[in-house]
């Protein structure tokens, strides 16, 4: 296919049917969005910026974007947290034992987030597992509430947002040169700070990649957020939803849907560039 | 070695070996809690579970008591296979043209079509909406399709273009030097070998497909209802314990497909890659 004597179009041809389906279904339903944001009615029959406005000169509004951003953060930060020392252990590990982790990362991944929403209902609830280990070893006189907290959504987040990290997380921890733990090792550096000075500069870019799906993922994971976090907590997914559905105001949904869609976008290029940073650092001073 | 591990060592692994575990118990527990929750014999859902039964499971199977889950399930099956088969066809031929660009324009087509993996599913699902009702159309399976399709390709986006990235140029060469057609290559040489990542893709899609919420929530309809968003209604609501025995089904479902397509096309290892 790469011949010489082929032409451009028969190179980019193949493309072609998805292409055309991206701008039909893709490309023109978000500039659609685009220009539903500015009506000024839910009949959409005034142009204006009015929704833009009543967005934008609202702090509860503003409070959402930071909370929804930081919910990402906080499942980012869970993620790592136990996904980078499961990826150390797996690149330990038999091939055997590589090959039944890798399936009990991925597993979760296959099984529907609703599914995965429910379990946590289950583990967090008033009866559930939890409060019954907790009641039972008299840590406290009544249940905890798990459920209706940002902590406790945070926890189910965790469960359901890490096989996107461990994907390209193992990818990379799969690639790099264990000579160079052994080099760093014998030069006399403790585990840690061959942790923090060798594998995590290395991993940096499979980390970061994973990172920003887990970001993406939590943010607009609505039915986790609605159903864990409860009518209390709002983020900007239940704003969007609400909007559009109950209150029928497409023109400012279209606004919320944009901000998120943004915010989110704004965040994920952040990572990404510091993933490139640390990547290009890293193999810099590698070679 | 017999020299004594140093305090910086046993704490290394301590911490990470911890961490680790808690990250096992936090990956596994919960399917197994669901698969022991669907099983009891109460109305309530508890655990441990009261009693062993299989009385929401046969409930889950009556007919005339269970008929929107089962209508729901069929929608979601419907949808998926559809937007699964055109994700597979529509993706590996982009995949093929994206394997022959080199360069900015190549980082650029695979940036704008890899993006619906990363932007919130939820502004596209409602952008979705409003598109499709502001064109005249009323909610059906069609539209779903429609929008499934797109924030479903880019799984096969990313297995087909792994595995013709590894595929071996001197074979392409040795097809055409032999006198082969570009079609005749393509057909007896590059599609063998990249046949397995088609397959993981279209499983990766049609399982992607199956679980979506973002795009279901604004396109499906009470008459077009998909079955992640019934199950949504049934835990809103009066807390159904048959959500406990659709998800049992649900997870039971995806581990023997797992454990086939990990037979016949390595899926965990083309998903890492």
């Amino acid at each position: 296919m790469n011949g010489s004597g082929v032409s451009g179009f028969a190179r980019i041809g193949p493309a072609l049917p998805l292409g055309l389906a991206y701008l039909a279904f893709f490309v023109a339903p978000l500039f659609m969005l685009l220009a539903v944001s500015f009506f000024a009615d839910d009949r959409l029959t005034v142009v204006g910026l009015d929704n833009w406005r009543k967005f934008l000169f609202d702090a509860f509004h503003w409070k959402v974007v930071a909370d929804t951003l930081l919910l990402g953060l906080k499942a980012v930060f869970a993620t790592v947290l136990l996904g980078l020392p499961l990826a150390l252990v797996w690149r330990g590990a038999s091939p055997f034992w590589q090959r039944v982790l890798l399936f009990v990362a991925v597993m979760p991944l296959l099984t529907s987030v609703v599914v995965r929403t429910f379990a946590w209902i289950v583990i967090l609830g008033r009866e559930g597992v939890v409060n019954q280990l907790v009641l039972g070893l008299g840590l406290s006189p009544e249940p905890l509430r798990l459920l209706q907290t940002e902590f406790g959504l945070v926890v189910s987040l965790t469960q359901i947002e890490m096989p996107l990290l461990l994907l390209p997380l193992l990818s990379v921890m799969a690639r790099f040169d264990p000579n160079l733990l052994d080099a760093s090792a014998s030069l006399g550096a403790s585990p840690w700070r061959t942790l923090f000075r060798v594998v995590v500069p290395l991993v940096a870019p499979g980390l970061a990649a994973g990172a920003l799906l887990v970001f993406a993922s939590a943010t607009t994971a609505f039915i986790s957020q609605s159903v864990i976090g409860g009518g209390r907590l709002v983020y900007l997914p239940a704003l969007v939803w609400q909007q559009a559905m109950i209150n029928a105001n497409w023109p400012f949904a279209a606004v919320v849907a944009i901000v998120l869609l943004v915010s989110v976008s704004a965040v994920i290029a952040v990572i990404a560039y510091a993933g490139r940073v640390a990547g290009g650092h890293a193999h810099g001073t590698a070679a | 070695m017999a020299r004594r591990r140093s305090p910086a060592e046993i704490s290394y692994a301590l911490v990470i070996g911890g961490l680790a575990a808690l990250a096992l118990v936090i990956l596994v527990g919960p399917v197994l809690v669901v698969l022991a929750t669907s099983f009891t014999d109460s109305r309530s859902i508890r655990f441990p579970p009261q009693g062993f039964s299989f009385r929401w499971y046969e409930l889950l199977l009556d007919e005339v008591r269970s008929r929107p889950i089962h209508r729901a399930a069929g929608n979601t099956l419907h949808v998926a296979a559809l937007a699964a088969g055109l994700a597979t066809l529509g993706g590996t031929g982009a995949a093929l043209a994206l394997a022959g660009l080199r360069g900015r324009w190549a980082r650029l087509a695979d940036a704008f079509f890899m993006s619906p993996m990363v932007l919130p599913g939820l502004a596209f699902g409602l952008a979705a909406l409003m598109y499709f009702t502001l064109l005249g159309f009323r909610p059906s399976l069609e539209l779903l399709v429609c929008g499934h399709l797109i924030v479903v390709v880019p799984l096969v986006l990313r297995t087909v273009g792994a595995s013709l990235s590894q595929r071996d140029p001197a074979l392409l060469d040795a097809s055409a030097s032999l006198g082969a057609s570009g079609f005749h290559t393509f057909r007896r040489v590059t599609l063998p070998l990249i046949a397995p990542g088609i397959a993981a893709g279209a499983f990766l899609a049609f399982m992607a497909s199956v679980d979506n919420v973002p795009v279901s929530l604004f396109l499906s309809s009470a008459r077009t209802d998909m079955l992640p968003i019934r199950m949504w209604g049934m835990m809103e609501s009066t807390l159904d314990v048959r959500v406990a025995a659709v998800s049992g089904t649900l997870i039971l479902v995806a581990f023997i497909l797992m454990l086939v397509m990990e037979r016949f096309t390595g899926l965990t290892r083309r998903m890492r890659g």
